[in-house]
């Protein structure tokens, strides 16, 4: 998995790359600890996330709660199969995806 | 039947999702199957490796094989530690509102969405989850 990340202001757009998985969703977390400091705008743009397992989603979660208090969180470029997983999960529906 | 057996720790993960894969391209399985798939082979495996042995470290076995008509393919996941039958655990209710949701359970539900049939044993000191996923 690789992030990149973009910030404007207080918008920040964080593109995760490849597998979003037990291995890569601790280096994400800990990504989002610091990064979302003073942060209301987020966007997490998936074009290139080809998959999502419960630790990816539980990231999603945390953020999804954080940004509840201090802003707004999309995703955007959500792939078929990422869609998938969410909509199982109901996350589909617990979240913003443009 | 074809079985691969590593130390169940995070670091194996994708060598078993690698075993796994290389089987289903082979037979022409659709990317979907295959996603599918791994998902349920990651969610088995990291409970095993998370829980299975803690402390320790413990050896996980992932069997694999395939029937035909209708198509089929059989997972199996044995593990030698703590009994533990992940169908007993409590599904999350994905109907709650967010600051409701829970981060547990998630895992062992996503398994029983993507496969067909589910049954756990515990036998000679053995976790056995058995899993049928036809495709």
């Amino acid at each position: 998995m690789e992030i990149k990340k973009e910030q404007n202001g207080s918008a920040l757009t964080i593109k995760v790359i490849g597998r979003l998985d037990a291995g890569s969703a601790p280096e994400l977390s800990k990504e989002l600890t610091t990064a979302l400091d003073g942060i209301t705008d987020l966007t997490f743009d998936f074009a290139e996330l080809k998959y999502i397992a419960s630790a990816g989603l539980r990231v999603l979660l945390v953020a999804q709660k954080r940004m509840n208090k201090q802003g707004s969180m999309k995703l955007v470029n959500v792939s078929e199969a990422v869609l998938e997983v969410l909509d199982m999960t109901g996350f589909a529906s617990l979240m913003t995806i443009a | 039947m074809e079985k691969i057996t590593v130390d169940a720790v995070l670091e194996n993960l994708q060598t078993v999702i690698d075993f796994a894969t290389e089987k289903l391209e082979e037979r022409d399985c659709s990317m979907k199957i295959v996603m599918q798939t791994e998902l349920v082979i990651e969610e088995i495996f990291v409970n095993i490796a998370s829980y299975a042995y803690h402390p320790e470290i413990g050896p996980a076995t992932f069997c694999m094989a395939f029937e035909e008509n209708p198509h089929a393919l059989l997972m199996t996941f044995i593990d030698g530690g703590k009994p533990y039958n992940p169908l007993e655990q409590e599904a999350p209710d994905t109907t709650l509102a967010l600051e409701e949701r829970d981060v547990g359970g998630l895992g062992i539900f996503l398994v029983k969405k993507n496969v067909d049939e589910i049954s756990y044993e515990y036998a000679d000191g053995k976790n056995i989850l058995h899993m049928k996923k036809f495709f």
